[in-house]
C-alpha cells in the first residue's frame, strides 16, 4: 500500500510535535523512520495509523484521503515498544484478536493463527498467557498479531529496543523475511544508524520534529543530503568541524590544510561545514594529518573508540585492533578528505 | 527453639484479635441469664436458641435480607458508575482534572450524620424512603469516590497501548471496554466491590435514618431490640456473629488481590 503524508503537522498543546512534513513511502518494502528520541518517529507512525489526528496536512493510503478515517476502519497494525498483549488472553487468543473482530471464519482463523505461530515459533507456548512468555516471546505474540490481521501497513515502533542484545539480532535478522512474503508495507522505527544499515530497505532521516531526508537506505548514508541527515545517520557521531576554502586550499587550522579535491574545486571560496565518520579518522595511514589531545579510549572488543579534540572540535575516531593513547596526550589521526562530506552554511550536502 | 519464638509474637497477634471476636461469639451460644449471670470463658449451657429465633423470627432475618438487598443494589451502583469515570480519569486530560479527582475524596471528608437531615427530607419528598434503593443511593456518597478512586489505580496500571491495539485490532471504544478493558481490570473490580460491600454494610447511620419498617437494616434492628425487649445479648451476641459473616465471605473471594490495591496506595 502506498502512503503518502501530505504536509502533516502535529501540535499537542503549544508544543509542536511534528514540523510541515511530506513523505511517500515506498509501497510493499521495508521502510526505517531513523531519528534520536523525540525526532518525531512515534508521532508519525501513530499519525499514519490513525491513532492520532494531524493537527494540519492529509494522509493518503492509495490514493485515498483517509484523514479522518478511524484507526478501527484502516488497514493498520502496529507494534510497541514495550510488549503490549492482552494480559488476561492466552497467546492463541492474542493472536486471533484481530480475526475474531473481523468475522473470519473459525477453521481459517485456527490456520492463520497456527501459520504465524509457526512463523514466529510461538506453537509450544499457544495455551500459555502473556505474562508467562519471556520478553522476547511476548514481542513476538505482538508481532504475530500484527501479521495475523494481514494489514497492508505494519508500523513497528522500536520493536526491539526492549529486548536483550543476542534476541535482538535474531529478530532483527528475521523480521525482514517474515514481512517480505506478506506484500505489507513495513514503517519500522529505530534510533539505531546500524540497525537501519543492517535492515536495509528504504530510510527516512528525521530530526526535530520532521522528515530531512528519504531515500534507499545505502543510498541515503553515503550521500547524505543535508549535515543533520549525517548526524542522524552516524553512529558514533560524525565529526564535524568548521572549514574555510580559500585559494585552492581546503583550510581546518592554520596548521591544518589540503589542496581542494577534484569534487570540490568548481565551488566559490567561503565557508563549509565537514563531516568525517569516524571510522575514517584512523591512527594510522595517508591522507591528512589531524593532532588530537586524547580524552578517552575505550577498547569495545576489536574496536578501539577513541575521543578526541581536535583543534577545539570534539572527534571520534574507531580504529580497528588494540590502541592504547594515555588521556591528556597528543596523538596523530589521518583521514582521506575524498571521504569527507562537505555542507554549505545553511548545512546543505555540496557532495551528493 | 527459634522456631517457638518466631511463632510467639504473631500467636499473641491473633490471639488478641480474635479474643473479642471469641467473646461475641461463645456468647452468642449462651442463654441471657448467663451472659448476666458473669464472665465465664465457655458457654457452661450450650445453645443454638438465639439463632434459631434469628431464622425463624422475620424481624430478625428480614433485617439481614434488606442489609444485603440495599448493599449489593448500591454495589452494582457504585462500580457502574465508577467505571466509566475511572478511565476518564485514568487516560483523559482535561481542565480541572486532578482538582475534580481530589473532590471525590472531600465527600468522604465530611461525616454521614451532616447528610442524614436533608437526606431524609429529600426522600420523604419524592416517596423514597424506607426502601432499599433509597439506602443504595445514599451509600453511594461516599462509595462512588471511593470506587473511582481505587478504579483509578488500576486502570493506570494498565498501559495506554493496550486500548489501541485494541482500536487497531478492530474493537470499537464500547466492545473495548466490555471485552477487553473489563476483564483486564477484574482483579481491580473484585477489589472495588468488595470495599463499597464493606462500607454500605457496617454504614448504620444513614441506613437508620432512611428506613423505618420495610427496609430497616440488620444493624438497626440490633440497636432497637437493645432498648425496647429488655436484655436479649444472647440474640444480640448472634445477630452480631451472623454480621461477620458476608464481610468474611466476601473477602475470601477477593483475598489475593487485595494487597495489589494496598499496593496502589489506594485503599
Amino acid at each position: 500500500m502506498a502512503i503518502e503524508l501530505k504536509a502533516v503537522t502535529k501540535n499537542v498543546g503549544a508544543e509542536a510535535h511534528i514540523y510541515e512534513t511530506s513523505l511517500m513511502l515506498k509501497p510493499g518494502v521495508f521502510n526505517i523512520l531513523l531519528g534520536t528520541t523525540l525526532s518525531g518517529k512515534t508521532s508519525l507512525m501513530r499519525l499514519m495509523a490513525g491513532l492520532d489526528k494531524p493537527s494540519t496536512g492529509e494522509v493518503w493510503f492509495d490514493g485515498q484521503n483517509v484523514t479522518k478515517v478511524p484507526v478501527q476502519k484502516r488497514s493498520v497494525a502496529m507494534v510497541y515498544q514495550a510488549f503490549i498483549n492482552y494480559p488476561n488472553l492466552t497467546v492463541f487468543d492474542n493472536i486471533a484478536s484481530p480475526l475474531k473482530v473481523a468475522g473470519v471464519s473459525e477453521s481459517e482463523l485456527k490456520d492463520r493463527v497456527h501459520k504465524f505461530a509457526d512463523l514466529l515459533k510461538l506453537t509450544p507456548m499457544l495455551n500459555r498467557r502473556p505474562s508467562e512468555l519471556s520478553g522476547g516471546q511476548q514481542q513476538r505474540t505482538a508481532l504475530a498479531r500484527a501479521l495475523a490481521k494481514g494489514a497492508d501497513l505494519v508500523l513497528l515502533d522500536e520493536p526491539l529496543a526492549n529486548l536483550d542484545y543476542k534476541l535482538r539480532e535474531e529478530l532483527r535478522e528475521e523480521l525482514p523475511k517474515i514481512f517480505a512474503g506478506t506484500g505489507a508495507t513495513v514503517v519500522y522505527a529505530t534510533s539505531e544508524p546500524l540497525e537501519a544499515l543492517m535492515l536495509g530497505g528504504y530510510t527516512a532521516t528525521l530530526s526535530k520534529g520532521s522528515v530531512v531526508q528519504y531515500g534507499e537506505t545505502p543510498v541515503i548514508y553515503r550521500n547524505p543530503s543535508t549535515l543533520e541527515s549525517a548526524k542522524v545517520f552516524s553512529e558514533p557521531p560524525i565529526n564535524i568541524a568548521k572549514v574555510e576554502k580559500q585559494d585552492g586550499f581546503v583550510r581546518l587550522s592554520d596548521s591544518v590544510q589540503w589542496e581542494v579535491s577534484e569534487k570540490l574545486r568548481s565551488l566559490p571560496d567561503g565557508k563549509y561545514t565537514m563531516g568525517v565518520r569516524a571510522f575514517h579518522l584512523l591512527p594510522s595511514g595517508s591522507g591528512v594529518k589531524v593532532l588530537g589531545e586524547i580524552q578517552i579510549a575505550e577498547l569495545s572488543g576489536s574496536e578501539s573508540i577513541i575521543r578526541m579534540t581536535v583543534e577545539g572540535n570534539q572527534w571520534v575516531s574507531v580504529a580497528h585492533g588494540t590502541h592504547n593513547y594515555a588521556i591528556g596526550t597528543h596523538a596523530e589521526f589521518f583521514f582521506d578528505p575524498n571521504n569527507c562530506y562537505f555542507f554549505d552554511q545553511k548545512g546543505r550536502s555540496i557532495t551528493a | 527453639m527459634t522456631k517457638i519464638k518466631k511463632a510467639i509474637v504473631p500467636t499473641l497477634y491473633i490471639l488478641f484479635l480474635m479474643l473479642p471476636i471469641y467473646g461475641l461469639v461463645s456468647m452468642s451460644f449462651k442463654t441471657t441469664n448467663e451472659i448476666l449471670g458473669g464472665f465465664s470463658f465457655f458457654p457452661s449451657e450450650f445453645t443454638f436458641e438465639n439463632y434459631v429465633k434469628i431464622f425463624t423470627d422475620p424481624t430478625w432475618y428480614n433485617g439481614y435480607i434488606n442489609s444485603l438487598i440495599y448493599v449489593v443494589i448500591n454495589t452494582g451502583i457504585s462500580v457502574t458508575v465508577a467505571l466509566p469515570a475511572a478511565y476518564a480519569f485514568s487516560r483523559y486530560n482535561f481542565l480541572g482534572d486532578k482538582h475534580l479527582f481530589f473532590w471525590l475524596l472531600t465527600n468522604r471528608m465530611a461525616p454521614p450524620a451532616v447528610f442524614a437531615l436533608p437526606f431524609f427530607q429529600l426522600y420523604s419528598a419524592i416517596e423514597l424512603f424506607d426502601t432499599h434503593i433509597a439506602v443504595a443511593l445514599a451509600h453511594c456518597l461516599f462509595n462512588i469516590p471511593l470506587a473511582v478512586w481505587i478504579l483509578e489505580g488500576f486502570m493506570s496500571g494498565v498501559p495506554k497501548e493496550l486500548d489501541e491495539t485494541a482500536y487497531l485490532d478492530g474493537y470499537s471504544f464500547p466492545k473495548f471496554f466490555l471485552k477487553i478493558f473489563i476483564p483486564t481490570i477484574a482483579a481491580g473490580i473484585g477489589v472495588t466491590a468488595f470495599f463499597c460491600f464493606m462500607y454500605s454494610w457496617v454504614e448504620l447511620l444513614l441506613a437508620q435514618t432512611l428506613t423505618s419498617v420495610e427496609a430497616k437494616p440488620i444493624a438497626a434492628t440490633m440497636t432497637r431490640t437493645a432498648s425496647t425487649s429488655g436484655y436479649e445479648l444472647g440474640l444480640l451476641a448472634a445477630a452480631g456473629s451472623l454480621t461477620i459473616v458476608p464481610g468474611a465471605f466476601v473477602i475470601y473471594f477477593v483475598r489475593n488481590y487485595i494487597a495489589k490495591g494496598f499496593a496502589l496506595g489506594r485503599v
